[in-house]
């Protein structure tokens, strides 16, 4: 218990007898007072045991010159050597594999198997390097320096009262040769002085963007908009789109490569078999008492479905389509929405279906949009309403 | 090394040198001692090391990547080696990471030693920061340093997802559309904060370069701060060590920072840089080339971000879909509680914590001794709890997989992980404290009754015995702790004259004080035994028996052992 009080100001000291297990040597001297340390079996450290009474370490100890056990020493200095040189050889070997190893446009084959390879050498010669010379190291300090193990005093972290009190008497003294404590005037009008200065940063990070306006609430797509394969970027007639229980991705035409319209227009199509389309008629209340159409059959083409492609729940594109039971699976966090009946959520985080696209086909049989969607696509947002 | 006994004399010139030196800044004192200064050895303390110099393998794998890396959106398309991607659309930020890939000699090297350095420091400082909560090592006056510790771990999470974002590859770029989303639900400022930050609508063409600016000076800069911060504190307030023979709260018992701990230190840079070097040569992290570049179109099948972000997306994929649409505006539950608000109050509990621990015990004492996790199992209990609800946010995080692998059904794994995340904390909680009880009455078998030792003698009237032997002292300073916490000076049962509680413990808050205090100082005195055996005194069971572990913390002084008898619990 003496040995291992670790209640310092609680428990003084003599109420601590000490204590010692029947059997084993009483405590050695202190390693502190004592230079010829290593005295236990093998020299090696934990083996000298420390008193409270060398707590107080009035003078660095000396370290020992040599190592106890010179043979050992001398043999993990070999070791230790080797170590250092392989490290050393790894060094230019990976030199060697800088120079060597051609890549990107100056190799003649296969440009990620070039790279794989250069990666393997410069990689492989790196490690080595790196852990011959650690380990090299830690031989060094293990085996053959001397084992030592020393005690140093703990002070208390708490200053002594009359440094406190010091302390706090200079401050008063500042605080009162200032004159901040005995002139309001000064203090409040610097107080506020300070509050407008405070909001600057906010003004001026306000041109990092526009603002947002009604931006998320319409997407690109208008009536008459063709729905162009994505990828491909064809326009598309549901006669093409002739399997059932495929899905396409479209984009608005003209707008095939602005991610920003993309980001809220891209639409997937989805062929049902006949009869599989059960699109209930849905519409929104507004706060206005506007009524708004959000899911109709007459939206539909010839048993194809226009959805928007982002996830209600985070944006990402809701690309998963599982055709025999028509569900639409969103991989990031696995929303869930029934294609054939208007793209309900059914499982998952997202609070709604996604948005229908209603479409149409124009007077040359191709997929047009009859309009925009019917209310704004992709996250919530505050405004969103 | 000479053969000889005799020290070495200093070398002229360096003497001179060091001689000018402390002739301009008055060094030979401070630095003596600061090279003579003690380090204790545990192998849990190189935890915190591992993670110091993957910061510094960052930094310097940073700085190379920054040299060829344009933190551009401007729309290029692709004639470069990679011909799979040939005449593909794409931002300079990815272009010029194949080019840092597939071009540069030692760049596909340095930017996977710089991705897994990222992952390696992060997953260091999670288990940096266990190791630091079970052991207690946070108690005063380390308080600050465990704050500290929070914030960089926060802000390396932040780092992370900005680095790995900067590519502008299909991966990534979901993630940021995920972030993005994020804060469009902030109620009333979310649309705002999303087009300030992308100026204008996601993705916009600007998002790279601002994140590129934050990741390479903004949040290494406040890590280099909090760095020297924690590692000054560190080093001012000396290391905590583990109990052990020589070891008391007044000392701190290891090896001499010079030569010792420098040449330790050092091979252990050395060996962070090795293994990093090998993951980076072995096993391929982040092939931004096969996803391709961002397109809000597109998203690759079996999205996972990097494993520091898997405990917000399991959180997200685990929520149910809660919004409310009140007066024109949309209150998106389902986003606002996942990714914000449980982050939010892990963080906090975090931070909070051992303020709080420090009020349920009443413990206001200095602590340089480490406690076994067992030897404060209410404190382990909450840690195995907290540790389980994050472990089942991050395996939600990776449902999909687990599902793949195991063949169970998807919406199993997120029905499993809705209830599991209620009861497996409380599971957890439980089952640990039962177990530290039973470590500790192991313990204090060993303490009263020595170690078992195999050997079987027969006795001169036929009996057979086993032979024990007394633990010897370095092992009875290993095990023997001080009684479970030092205590609230009076508890709630404690009363005065007039049958009053004290003050303090009063009222409906001081009763919830004493009562989670019961609970925290709940187990068993370890102190060291006096002979051969222990007294066999009382159970140490608050919860039943409410005066019998005060019994136990009032023999601190006295060498009281619990007997470790199995029948006797009240549990």
């Amino acid at each position: 218990m003496s040995d291992n009080d670790r209640d310092l100001e609680g428990t003084p000291a003599e109420r601590q007898p000490p204590h010692r297990v029947i059997g084993t040597p009483p405590p050695a001297p202190g390693i502190l007072t004592d230079p010829e340390r290593g005295d236990g079996e093998d020299g090696r450290k934990g083996t000298t045991p420390y008193g409270p009474g060398e707590a107080e370490a009035p003078e660095l100890a000396e370290l020992p010159a040599e190592n106890p056990n010179p043979v050992s020493a001398k043999n993990w200095e070999r070791v230790a050597a080797a170590l250092f040189i392989i490290s050393a050889l790894a060094s230019v070997a990976f030199i060697a594999a800088y120079v060597g190893l051609e890549i990107g446009g100056d190799t003649k084959g296969n440009v990620v198997v070039a790279t794989m390879r250069s990666n393997m050498g410069l990689g492989s010669a790196m490690a080595l390097a790196f852990l011959a010379i650690g380990i090299g190291m830690v031989i060094w300090v293990r085996n053959i320096m001397p084992p030592v193990e020393l005690a140093e005093e703990r002070h208390p972290m708490a200053s002594p009262d009359e440094d406190r009190k010091a302390f706090a008497e200079t401050i008063i003294e500042g605080a009162e040769a200032s004159q901040i404590t005995k002139r309001p005037l000064l203090r409040r009008t610097l107080i506020a002085a300070t509050l407008p200065a405070a909001l600057a940063p906010l003004v001026i990070l306000r041109g990092l963007g526009p603002q947002p306006g009604g931006n998320l609430r319409t997407t690109v797509w208008k009536k008459g908009t063709r729905l162009l394969v994505y990828g491909t970027n064809q326009p598309i007639t549901p006669a093409d789109f002739d399997s059932p229980g495929g899905m396409i991705t479209v984009v608005p035409e003209g707008y095939q490569e602005n991610d920003e319209a993309l980001t809220k227009a891209t639409a997937i199509i989805i062929k049902m078999e006949p009869g599989q389309l059960q699109i209930p008629t849905r519409y929104n209340d507004g706060a206005d008492g506007a009524r708004t159409l959000l899911n109709s059959m007459n939206w539909t083409v010839d048993n194809i479905v226009a959805y928007s492609k982002i996830c209600t729940h985070l944006g990402c594109p809701a690309a998963l389509y599982e055709q025999t039971t028509q569900r639409i699976l969103c991989p990031c966090h696995q929303s869930t929405f029934q294609a054939n009946q208007g793209a309900t959520v059914i499982f998952g985080p997202a609070p709604r279906p996604l948005p229908q696209l209603p479409i149409t086909t124009n007077a040359q049989g191709y997929l047009v949009a009859q309009s925009d969607f019917q209310e704004p696509v992709g996250p919530s947002f505050w405004e969103r309403g | 090394m000479s053969t000889d006994n005799e020290r070495l004399t200093i070398p002229k010139p360096l003497a001179k040198q060091a001689g000018d030196l402390d002739d301009r800044f008055h060094a030979a004192k401070g630095v003596r001692t600061l090279l003579r200064k003690v380090f204790p050895d545990h192998w849990t303390f190189l935890l915190g090391e591992i993670a110091l110099y993957s910061f510094i393998i960052l930094i310097l794998t940073g700085i190379f990547l920054t040299l060829f890396f344009q933190p551009s959106m401007s729309e290029v398309v692709y004639h470069g080696s990679y011909t799979k991607l040939d005449g593909v659309r794409m931002s300079q930020a990815y272009q010029s990471t194949l080019n840092i890939s597939f071009d540069v000699r030692g760049g596909l090297l340095m930017r996977q030693i710089h991705h897994w350095a990222a992952d390696v420091f992060l997953a260091a400082i999670l288990c940096h920061l266990l190791r630091i909560f079970f052991t207690g090592a946070y108690r005063k006056p380390r308080e600050t340093n465990w704050l500290i510790g929070i914030a960089m771990f926060t802000l390396g999470i932040f780092e992370g997802f900005l680095g790995y974002s900067m590519p502008d590859d299909l991966l990534s770029g979901t993630g940021v559309r995920i972030a993005e989303g994020v804060l469009l639900g902030i109620p009333v400022v979310g649309t705002y904060l999303s087009f300030f930050l992308f100026g204008g609508q996601f993705p916009g063409t600007e998002f790279v370069v601002r994140f590129y600016i934050i990741h390479v000076l903004l949040i290494p800069g406040l890590l280099l701060a909090l760095v020297s911060a924690h590692l000054f504190l560190m080093v001012h307030q000396k290391h905590t060590q583990m109990p052990g023979k020589g070891r008391t709260n007044a000392n701190v018992v290891g090896q001499p920072m010079y030569p010792y701990f420098m040449v330790k230190t050092g091979a252990f840079f050395f060996f962070v840089f090795g293994v990093l070097a090998l993951l980076a040569t072995f096993a391929q992290i982040n092939p931004v080339w096969e996803v391709g570049p961002y397109t809000p179109t597109a998203i690759s099948a079996g999205s996972q971000p990097d494993f520091y972000m898997g405990f917000l997306e399991g959180s997200l994929r685990m929520f149910p879909s809660w919004t409310w649409d009140i007066g024109g505006h949309t209150i998106a539950w389902d986003v606002l509680i996942p990714a914000l608000v449980v982050p939010g109050l892990i963080f906090t509990a975090l931070g909070i914590w051992p303020f709080l621990e420090s009020w349920a015990t009443g413990d206001k004492s200095y602590h340089h001794v480490n406690q076994r996790p067992r030897n404060a199992p209410t404190r382990t209990a909450i840690g195995m709890a907290g540790i389980t609800i994050y472990g089942i946010l991050w395996l939600e995080g990776a449902n999909d997989l687990i599902a793949d692998h195991f063949q169970i059904p998807l919406y199993t794994t997120t029905e499993i992980a809705r209830w599991a995340i209620f009861i497996g904390p409380v599971i957890a909680f439980w089952a640990t404290r039962r177990i530290c009880f039973g470590l500790q009455r192991r313990d204090a078998s060993m303490l009263s009754h020595g170690v078992e030792t195999g050997i079987i003698q027969q006795l001169p009237n036929g009996a057979f015995v086993e032979l024990e032997r007394p633990l010897t002292e370095a092992e009875v300073a290993e095990i023997a702790a001080p009684p479970p916490a030092p205590t609230l000076a009076i508890t709630a049962r404690e009363v005065d004259d007039n049958g009053l509680p004290e003050p303090a413990l009063r009222g409906a808050r001081g009763k919830l004080q004493a009562r989670v205090h019961e609970i925290f100082a709940e187990g068993i005195s370890l102190a060291p035994p006096t002979n051969g055996h222990g007294n066999g005194h009382g159970n140490g069971h608050a919860a039943v028996d409410g005066g019998s572990e005060r019994a136990a913390v009032g023999g601190a002084g006295t060498p009281q052992v619990e007997d470790g008898d199995a029948t006797g619990d009240g549990e």
